[in-house]
């Protein structure tokens, strides 16, 4: 009944093609960031931002990430958490050569040192496709790992071999380290997700992302009408690990404070891929969901025996939401193998012919 | 239909919901003691009785004495499985309660919450692991490390090599195999183990271990048995430690000539080796076994009233016994903090007081019911939150630990500039850091 397009007339090209033609989308993004923006940093605590939200955000942008690397152009990686920890640590390089540099531009630039690094390991898959790709990414996880430990200089020859994050400024204000409050980090990270999947969603709706999607579909097909396979790929490569070393470099400066190369290891790399799967492959806003429903739900599942008042012990606690979790997860994947952003559409969709459904 | 139920749903949901908050707004007179444990993960093996000890001993003040001065403590587990995400998290769901002190119980997730600290005004304990240069209470004023750091373990391991071989500079020419966990917490001990290797002239041989391949030793074993080193040091925990002592014993390497630092000398790192194990040293801070007064109280007033998660046969054992010592020092450093600031419910300001002048001498253990139980705790103080105190030699007889050394003083001479180094270093590079403002008591 309110979620009509009925009426609502595109006068233009740019209008047809707008990212959001629906009015009710529009309104509906609208009252999103206002809250995400304004009513959350308002209303919301420290716990609520630091270990729920920002967490929330860090992971949503490394998904979306290996989403423009798996679910658009269709070559399966295991190394998401190398790529984040590239990020990571180049963020912690680039803020120590120049620790009056504006840290927000810093996490954003480090993202191309992942995109460099991930280009050279997107090199195989010119010649070789799905799990054995998978194998090769697998190689570069294993190998950033170990760079992580190998390389002191990567994290300034810190006896801990761990990277502490010093409080740095963005305008003056402080936005990394300890003095940084929760709502600066949220709304920093906030920002750059948002701009980046506003970049991100326009990049698969045009030219780049539809090579992207005819080579996942059919990639000799893609190859005959002219689209040139490894440029296509080495893209695809580059600009996913653009995006997980932001989120890296996001997880280490804004979330946790401090990383070290057990960050970024293969679990990593799996949560992402989980997050990637569930959500739905080949769906930005799947991204999100996915990241909700994985980092989200056992914080949730922890929270509720206590706000029940039940005593249950932090250990059993703990092995409920394992067990809670993965049976969501099969549970989602029986009732919808497309992941959740394929039900978010199921359900648009019933709410268009709702309350007289057909 | 449905939408009928789905109200009626919601409005019970609420109705709870709402009673269940009013329940828990009553105010209470008490000190929040959080515990970040791990019960879950590749690293329970060690965890559990450790989250164990300090439950247990916290119970039994509350059980047996009503809290610490007449103060309830309530005592709160936070699982972190030994992951530093999840203990980030822990640590500010627990730092809104306002917690008296916090325990991380992990290399990482000490890093990740030490520059915290100080904004938050919430002590960190991080009993002899966490950052070693934390102990420069200077620079860090709300960390504390005692009884000591990972280099004074180390240097009470070459005093204890010196001893055996006639004297520290007959290593000239050995070599010395450091088999070492692949993080943050086995690299720590590595810059002062090539400084001892230039001062006595004997080689290093490094063995890493990947986290990932802890329970996967075998090929790295086989390049020990290649090298053959006279003594093998290690930093070992989690699941690592059963693993390395059970591949020494496949060697044959001799057991008498494999020493680990206190984080690998549980129980459970030897018996799986059983009788092959022995003659396996570790250092050690407490005392094992249950002939102590105030375990036998833990065991009449908690664990026989069903009130903890541990099996009887495990009190006692090496790590249960230093999650007591851990509990000890918070809940002596909450008692020194009531006695220096005359309240009753102290807060986290007054509890880093309690810490900086700590001081549990012999007959103050034995008071606590933990006669020897502990080298005397005297040397804590404003600028040195460590103390560098002693700690002794402990071998598998194939059963059990047993005390095989005198307590050992670490050469505090050579770990303390290391230290006052590192601690430097740390601050020029997490530049802008904050000076210290908080005042020293006067009675340290």
């Amino acid at each position: 009944m309110f979620y009509r397009e009925a009426g609502q007339y595109k006068t233009s090209y740019a209008a047809d093609q707008a990212l959001f033609p629906i009015l009710q989308d529009r309104i509906g993004i609208a009252a999103i960031l206002l809250i995400a923006f304004v009513v959350v940093p308002l209303f919301a605590s420290d716990f609520l931002l630091n270990s729920f939200l920002i967490p929330i955000l860090v992971l949503s942008l490394a998904a979306i990430g290996l989403n423009l690397l798996t679910g658009y152009t269709g070559l399966l990686s295991l190394g998401t958490g190398g790529f984040m920890g590239v990020g990571a640590f180049a963020c912690y390089k680039l803020t120590s050569i120049f620790p009056d540099a504006n840290i927000v531009l810093l996490i954003v630039v480090s993202g191309v040192a992942s995109a460099a690094v991930g280009s050279v390991f997107g090199l195989p898959s010119l010649r070789i496709k799905g799990f054995y790709l998978a194998v090769a990414t697998l190689a570069a996880q294993f190998f950033l790992s170990w760079c992580f430990i190998r390389i002191p200089w990567l994290y300034n020859y810190n006896v801990s071999a761990a990277i502490e994050v010093p409080t740095r400024t963005a305008f003056g204000i402080p936005v990394t380290g300890p003095n940084a409050t929760s709502v600066t980090r949220y709304l920093v990270a906030l920002s750059i997700v948002v701009a980046m999947t506003w970049v991100a969603s326009n990049i698969v709706r045009g030219r780049i992302g539809r090579t992207w999607m005819a080579v996942r579909d059919m990639d000799i097909a893609a190859e005959l009408i002219g689209i040139r396979l490894y440029r296509t790929k080495l893209l695809a490569f580059a600009i996913s690990s653009f995006y997980c070393g932001v989120a890296g470099a996001m997880l280490a400066f804004l979330w946790l404070g401090a990383a070290e190369s057990e960050s970024f290891n293969i679990n990593q790399s799996f949560l992402i891929l989980f997050m990637v799967i569930i959500g739905g492959l080949g769906s930005i806003m799947g991204s999100f969901f996915g990241a909700m429903l994985i980092w989200g739900l056992p914080i949730v599942l922890r929270a509720a025996p206590e706000f029940f008042g039940v005593t249950v012990r932090a250990a059993t606690v703990e092995h409920l939401q394992f067990m809670v979790v993965g049976a969501l997860i099969i549970f989602f994947l029986i009732v919808e193998p497309h992941g959740l952003a394929r039900l978010w559409q199921i359900a648009k969709q019933k709410l268009r012919v709702w309350p007289f459904p057909y | 239909m449905r939408l009928k139920y789905l109200v009626l749903g919601a409005a019970v949901g609420s109705l709870v919901g709402a009673s269940v908050l009013a329940s828990r707004a009553e105010a209470q007179e008490s000190i929040f003691v959080p515990l970040l444990t791990y019960r879950t993960g590749p690293f329970a093996g060690s965890g559990i009785p450790i989250a164990n000890g300090m439950h247990d001993y916290l119970a039994m003040l509350n059980e047996r004495d009503g809290g610490i001065g007449g103060v309830k403590l309530v005592i709160e587990e936070c699982e972190t499985g030994y992951n530093n995400a999840k203990g980030v998290e822990c640590y500010e769901a627990v730092k809104s309660k306002k917690p008296v002190v916090v325990n991380p119980y992990s290399t990482g997730i000490t890093l990740a919450i030490i520059p915290k600290a100080a904004v938050d005004k919430i002590p960190i304990l991080s009993m002899a692991y966490g950052l070693s240069a934390s102990a420069v209470g200077n620079e860090f004023p709300w960390i504390f490390n005692p009884p000591a750091t990972y280099w004074d373990g180390l240097s009470m391991m070459f005093r204890y090599i010196g001893g055996k071989e006639g004297g520290l500079d007959k290593l000239k020419g050995k070599t010395i195999g450091y088999i070492y966990f692949d993080g943050g917490y086995g690299l720590e001990p590595i810059p002062l183990l090539e400084q001892f290797a230039k001062d006595y002239g004997f080689t290093v041989k490094k063995y890493p271990v990947p986290p990932a391949e802890m329970q996967n030793q075998s090929g790295l074993w086989l390049n020990v048995r290649r090298d053959r080193p006279d003594w093998m040091i290690m930093w070992g925990w989690g699941a690592m430690n059963p693993t390395a002592v059970k591949e020494a014993a496949k060697i044959n390497y001799p057991m008498d000539k494999f020493i680990g630092i206190w984080w690998s000398g549980g129980d459970d790192d030897a018996r799986p080796a059983g009788a092959d194990a022995k003659g396996y040293l570790t250092l050690n801070f407490n005392g094992v076994g249950t002939n102590y007064p105030a375990i036998q109280d833990i065991v009449k007033t908690v664990v026989d009233k069903g009130k903890s998660q541990t099996p009887k046969d495990k009190i006692g054992e090496n790590l249960y016994n230093r999650g007591v010592y851990n509990s000890v020092l918070i809940a002596e450093a909450i008692r020194n903090a009531q006695k220096i600031t005359g309240k009753k419910v102290v807060t986290g300001e007054d509890v880093r007081r309690g810490f900086e002048s700590l001081k549990i001498s012999a007959a103050r253990w034995k008071e606590l019911g933990l006669p020897e139980f502990g080298a005397p705790i005297e040397a804590v103080s404003c600028t040195d939150h460590n103390g560098h105190h002693a700690a002794y030699m402990q071998q598998w007889d194939g059963t059990k630990w047993v005390k095989v050394s005198d307590w050992i003083v670490p050469m505090k001479e050579k770990v303390r500039p290391l230290l006052e180094a590192a601690a430097k270093d740390y601050v020029t590079k997490n530049q802008p850091w904050p000076k210290r403002t908080e005042p020293c008591d006067k009675s340290t």
